[in-house]
């Protein structure tokens, strides 16, 4: 079992996560048993068999759209976001999507490229949950959940800008 | 100016703290240069061809007496004493060591500046009218709205990792001197029937492999909307920009391949669930903002000062500076003044530490303690009265800064190129140096009148020179360098790009090539016509005839060799 972030502390996890291999189909992939995350397509092309399923999430690439999970969000334990490269951004929008058009409230996981360096922003746009890259000190990483105190703007998080939320001066004088 | 609150400072202490701790982890080596690369970059830390790069943002262009003693002190302490201000409003240096850099964000902290998304593929720094709030063509002062959007943006979670770069600028006057059209979003100021504020919206410009003026996608955006509708252009690009190509990842291909109207559409779709939001801004926000851009304790005085028109009525030199160099001012009796950082000989942009150190002290004394940057790569003291101009031209001339070129042929845009830039296919340096010394003869510069030259060592198009008039860029053939021209681009309400006139010169045939351009102009025109309305009557053709018609020998002073 290896560990994650979830909601600030290190925890074991026991989710596998698959990924199709060269030459397996959404289709015909074998859906293993246990606690399993299933690439979008994969959910989509078995949806009968596995949204009968309590221990399958859905993991979602950062060229997919949120809006795939309109009707199932709800009833998922689980929905993870790929970051196939840290530097592809296209996961933070989809999360503020699961966040605020879904309205999905269970656990928010970020796989694949996950460093600490991005973990501030993560967290901000909707994550509560981070599958470190294992070759990095997951301890160190957690440090870089509190980079910041007090954003300026709105985001999954926190949804009134520092304007509504504090008083400001600064035009005094 | 605004004045930063503890939230401001917080926030950028802990950037340093940050950036320090990302730094010693490169060191030892817990990061690797991919993984750091990005994380710099939004420091402004570039790896150039012998050193560091280091750009420090300067928000919308607004600057202090002390921060501008600071960017001194910087220059001198981990710099070869010297600065140089660029296209977008900011300061880089050039000989930076990644050990100190965390220092220099740390002095910076201490008069409420840093290197935020001076780089990366994030929101850029803000930029704007240089002479905002005192334009005399001024509808609205943007910089409330500008400083709104730079605390929007910065470390904005969803938004630090785009497809590319983002720039936004905006304009709150008549006329654009933002250059919003070449912004990946411009904004302008403007007021509606019912004497509303609002802005009208563009996106899409920006120059580098593929020059595109910004198309517009909504003609009045009711400022209390302003961040929400931005949020939305964003989300859009930043889910359906492309990352495949890195040439193609700009806002301004998505645009262009979904077409601005359906671009528009599902950006209003987007807003739908954002309108109204608690990001709407509010009355009391934008007061408390806008109460930090108030004008300065301005003396009541007449419309022109006695003394300084006696003085420009009787001397010569005096009088040019006046006419290039001071501008309107919408308060009686004073006048924005353009420090000018274009002499002959210094690279365009380029500022030593004792002549920032002097221009702190002029603005301390005439001009409310304030500064500006431009994209032209020119300072500003923006409120000076007209009285003190005589006394002001006297010192900052002592001092190197009242060549009278401001909008001449030798105020040119140049990028660093190939004497500092990695990516530089050309030097561009020594290619405004040797320009400007073949025509520096003030009576022949005023001569031929507002004139833009800009100048890029690459197709990047730092040195805007799609947008200049003549327009030269850097090309590589077989190795050597190698310079394009073209001709009719534009800055301003009518931006436009420029046209190149045909095969490409060397370094040393390029005064010959700008002298030939400008004698067409000058045997071609009609009365008061400037250059660009002249190329636009006339198109590029008799200019590329002539410049090409007999071969031009290489002045081996000014060849590549001589700056080998
Ligand atoms: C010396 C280090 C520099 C490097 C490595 C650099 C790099 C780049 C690159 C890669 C681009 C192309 C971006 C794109 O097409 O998306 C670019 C564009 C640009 N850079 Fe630089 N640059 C440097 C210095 C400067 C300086 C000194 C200025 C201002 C004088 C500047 C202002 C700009 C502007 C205005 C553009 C065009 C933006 C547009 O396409 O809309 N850069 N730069
Ligand atoms: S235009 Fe090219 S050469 Fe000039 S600074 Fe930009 S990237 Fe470097």
């Amino acid at each position: 079992m290896r560990n994650i972030i979830k909601d600030h502390q290190i925890v074991a996890d026991d989710w596998n996560v698959l990924r199709l291999e060269e030459g397996q189909t959404p289709e015909s992939v074998a859906v293993p048993a246990g606690k399993v995350l299933v690439p979008l397509k994969v959910w989509q092309a078995q949806h009968a068999a596995l949204v009968l399923r309590a221990d399958v999430g859905v993991w979602i690439d950062s060229d997919e759209g949120a809006e795939a999970l309109k009707e199932d969000a709800a009833k998922l334990p689980l929905i993870a976001v790929n970051f196939p490269k840290f530097a592809d951004g296209r996961g933070y929008s989809i999360a503020y999507n699961v966040r605020s058009r879904l309205k999905y409230a269970g656990e928010l996981r970020a796989i694949g490229d996950v460093l600490r360096d991005q973990l501030f922003y993560m967290q901000r746009a909707g994550f509560n949950a981070f599958a470190v890259r294992e070759d990095k000190d997951i301890n160190d990483a957690l440090k870089g959940l509190s980079d910041f105190s007090q954003p300026y703007q709105n985001s999954t998080d926190i949804k009134a800008p520092l304007f509504r939320r504090v008083h400001r001066d600064g035009a005094s004088a | 100016m605004y004045r930063y609150d503890q939230y401001d400072h917080q926030i950028i202490q802990e950037r340093v703290a940050q950036f320090r701790d990302q730094v010693r982890r490169r060191i030892s080596d817990e990061l690797t240069e991919d993984e750091f690369r990005i994380l710099r970059l939004q420091n402004g830390l570039y790896m150039q061809r012998h050193a560091y790069m280091h750009r420090i943002a300067v928000p919308y262009g607004m600057l202090s007496s002390k921060q501008m003693h600071m960017l001194a002190h910087i220059a001198r302490k981990y710099d070869r004493g010297y600065g140089h201000f660029t296209t977008r409003q900011n300061i880089q240096y050039n000989w930076i060591k990644l050990e100190e850099a965390p220092a220099i964000l740390a002095d910076l902290a201490t008069v409420e500046m840093h290197a935020i998304q001076t780089s990366g593929n994030c929101v850029r720094n803000i930029s704007s009218d240089q002479f905002a709030g005192v334009a005399a063509d001024e509808i609205i002062d943007p910089r409330p709205y500008c400083e709104i959007l730079r605390q929007w943006s910065t470390f904005h979670p969803e938004f630090a990792y785009l497809p590319r770069k983002f720039k936004i600028a905006i304009n709150g006057a008549v006329e654009d001197r933002a250059a919003i059209g070449m912004h990946d979003i411009g904004l302008t100021v403007v007021k509606n029937d019912q004497g509303e504020i609002g802005f009208r919206v563009m996106v899409g410009g920006g120059l580098g492999r593929t020059p595109l003026i910004g198309a517009t996608i909504r003609e009045f955006l009711p400022w209390q909307h302003a961040l929400t509708y931005i949020e939305a252009i964003l989300r859009v690009y930043n889910q359906h920009g492309r990352r495949d190509n890195i040439y193609k990842a700009r806002i301004k291909i998505l645009l262009k391949a979904l077409g601005a109207e359906e671009f528009a559409r599902q950006v209003e779709a987007e807003w739908v669930d954002l309108k109204d939001s608690e990001a709407t801004l509010t009355v009391e926000e934008l007061q408390r903002v806008a109460a930090c851009f108030t004008a300065p304790a301005y003396l009541t005085l007449p419309a022109s000062d006695a003394a300084y028109e006696q003085e420009k009525a009787t001397n010569k030199a005096f009088a040019n500076w006046v006419m290039r160099n001071v501008k309107a001012h919408k308060v009686p009796g004073y006048a924005a003044v353009v420090l000018s950082l274009k002499k002959t000989g210094v690279p365009p942009g380029d500022i030593t530490a004792d002549q920032m150190d002097f221009v702190a002290d002029l603005a301390d004394r005439y001009s409310f303690g304030e500064l500006r940057s431009a994209h032209e790569q020119n300072l500003i003291l923006a409120d000076v009265r007209q009285a003190d101009l005589v006394s002001l031209w006297k010192e900052a001339k002592a001092h190197g800064l009242a060549t009278p070129n401001i909008g001449l042929l030798t105020d040119m845009i140049c990028c660093p190129g190939g004497d500092f830039c990695s990516l530089a296919n050309a030097k561009s340096i020594p290619i405004a140096g040797a320009i400007a010394e073949r025509f520096d003869n003030l009576d022949f510069l005023h001569d031929i009148g507002e004139i833009e030259l800009n100048i890029s060592g690459c197709i990047n198009a730092c040195g805007h020179h799609h947008i200049g008039n003549i327009g030269i860029l850097g090309v590589d053939k077989d190795g050597s360098e190698w310079y394009q021209v073209s001709l009719g681009g534009a800055q301003g309400n009518d931006i436009a790009v420029g046209k190149i006139i045909g095969p490409s010169f060397s370094a040393g045939q390029m005064p010959e090539v700008i002298d030939r351009i400008l004698q067409v102009y000058v045997r071609e025109r009609t009365e008061d016509e400037k250059f660009i309305d002249t190329v636009r009557r006339l198109g590029i053709a008799p200019f590329k005839e002539y410049v090409y018609a007999t071969p031009i020998k290489t002045e081996l002073q000014h060849g590549e060799d001589a700056y080998a």
